[in-house]
């Protein structure tokens, strides 16, 4: 009965922010273009299923996925966990003793940004504009890779508690030479997933990860450190997708050369 | 119906990597049971359920008008209209977006901790009204510039770097204590439902115009809603502070 009732409650907060971008779509439709939408019936639907489906989702999250996932970034960072499976008591913990939590950083990042419906939404995109180009799985696993680099960077720059700018600013110098080099059609979107990777799913995880990092490590202020994480987040998909299409990008070319080179050959036979 | 079937297949598999991740760190790493099993398999049923409807959700609803916007805009020729849409999407949002909420919350406090402003619920309640007036402002400006791109074929990755230098060179002079929201406010202001519309606005109006790819022009909206946050919240703590 709880979760019924808590589900109905989200299911209006989800109303409450949806109606103002229904009001633009729909108040730019009746008065500024002036035509009726096109199956306008099934575009309702679609609207209904888009609420009724983040509800449930959001809702799912609340109850199985944060609670666990949050005592788990408390638990993994404690330092009587950390300091369990290390000989020299007394001595204060240094980096390499949080390996544990960057492996969770790594996979937790990975595995929410599998199920970030809204990268879906822009795989699904990509595919059907590159026409198969690029795959929604190729896209969404090159995604998935850079936040969970991003993230587990990010976890390792909390522990160690170096400026979070200097990061950034050398991972924008790096995103600026790669994009000499990446293929045209990739670049768009390789920015753009740097900004999808971050909504639903992952945010809640790795901002609870990051706090609790940020509580717990010596010297560290959450209000200081805390952030940042998703500023990793965002930051890395950019190069792992560029990377995606060099790597497709350089394997198309070899692959051309070996049939050039194997034709070359057979007509010197 | 095997397409809901497939779908609800779908939503598993996308599903499938948490549960691995979390069932191993919570059996084999902190080697705990799992707590309260049956509300964590309800909710991942709800999980399950809500993927799916909103995958079908998109395909029936956000892409379909997103797409006959941006066309019956392109027809309709009118780039002011085009224009003021753009921004409206973008700011209209924004301005309400709970994660949005959250941010300009903590990001009063920080402000209050930092002495830039003073610390009582009247001071922090205005500076987080602002920043969150400040971020969606931002957001709208981001979406127009970024079809005025799409119209007028400018390649994405100069505006971009141009942005990126000027959140490099605003970090240098930036309160600190705003630089890690400034950063974070980047990713927050792109929600679930406004990823898939402005998506399939940019690429409608890609395809709609004549000399435009939607492979290099369609995409690179988001990438602007996720830039222009950073300077606005840097350039607020440097007015504020």
């Amino acid at each position: 009965m709880h979760a019924l009732t808590s589900l109905f409650d989200v299911f209006l907060a989800t109303i409450r922010d949806v109606v103002p971008i229904a009001a633009i779509i729909f108040g730019f439709q009746l008065f500024v273009l002036r035509r009726p939408v096109a199956n306008l019936g099934k575009v309702l639907l679609g609207f209904f299923y888009v609420l009724l489906g983040l509800t449930f989702f959001l809702e799912g999250l609340d109850l199985a996925l944060f609670p666990l996932g949050k005592l788990m970034a408390q638990q993994l960072t404690d330092p009587a966990f950390i300091a369990g499976g290390i000989e020299h008591v007394g001595e204060a913990l240094s980096w390499e003793d949080y390996k544990w939590v960057y492996l969770f950083a790594f996979l937790i990042g990975f595995s929410t940004t599998i199920a970030e419906p809204s990268l879906i939404a822009v795989a699904i995109k990509a595919q059907e504009v590159s026409a198969g180009g690029i795959t929604v799985w190729g896209l969404r696993i090159a995604v998935a890779f850079g936040v969970a680099i991003g993230i587990a960077l990010g976890t390792y720059r909390i522990v160690t508690g170096t400026p979070l700018h200097y990061y950034i600013i050398v991972g924008y110098i790096f995103v600026v030479f790669q994009t000499m080099y990446a293929p045209r059609m990739i670049i768009p979107l390789a920015f753009d997933s740097g900004g999808v990777t971050t909504s639903t799913v992952t945010v809640p995880l790795v901002a609870a990860l990051g706090l609790g990092l940020a509580a717990t490590v010596p010297g560290r202020s959450t209000l200081l450190d805390g952030f940042g994480l998703i500023a990793f987040a965002s930051l890395f998909p950019m190069i792992t997708v560029m990377g995606y299409a060099q790597i497709a990008q350089f394997r198309a070319r070899r692959a051309r050369l070996a049939r050039q080179q194997d034709t070359a050959s057979k007509e010197d036979v | 119906m095997p397409r809901a079937l497939r779908l609800f297949l779908d939503s598993l598999r996308d599903l499938t990597p948490i549960i691995v991740v979390i069932g191993f760190f919570q059996l084999a790493v902190l080697q705990q049971p799992i707590p309260n099993f049956g509300e964590i398999l309800l909710g991942t049923v709800f999980v399950l359920i809500g993927l799916t409807l909103f995958i079908q959700g998109l395909e029936m609803g956000l892409f379909p008008i997103g797409e006959s916007m941006a066309n019956a805009f392109a027809r309709k020729g009118s780039v002011f209209w085009l224009v003021t849409f753009a921004f409206c999407l973008g700011f209209g949002t924004t301005v309400a977006e709970p994660a949005l909420i959250a941010v300009a919350d903590e990001a009063a406090l920080v402000a209050a901790a930092g002495g830039m402003i003073l610390d009582n619920d009247i001071a922090r309640a205005h500076y987080a009204f602002w920043l969150r007036l400040t971020v969606a402002l931002s957001v709208g400006l981001a979406i127009m510039i970024g079809v005025i791109r799409i119209i007028k074929g400018w390649p994405v990755q100069w505006l971009i770097i141009g942005g990126y230098v000027g959140v490099i060179v605003m970090t240098a002079f930036a309160p600190k204590e705003i630089i890690g929201i400034a950063y974070d406010s980047g990713g927050v202001t792109t929600s679930t439902i406004t990823v898939p519309l402005v998506t399939a606005l940019g690429v409608g109006l890609a395809s709609s115009l004549e000399g435009r790819n939607p492979m290099i022009d369609g995409f690179g909206l988001i990438a602007f809603a996720s830039l222009t946050p950073m300077i606005f919240v840097m350039g607020y703590g440097m007015v504020i502070g």
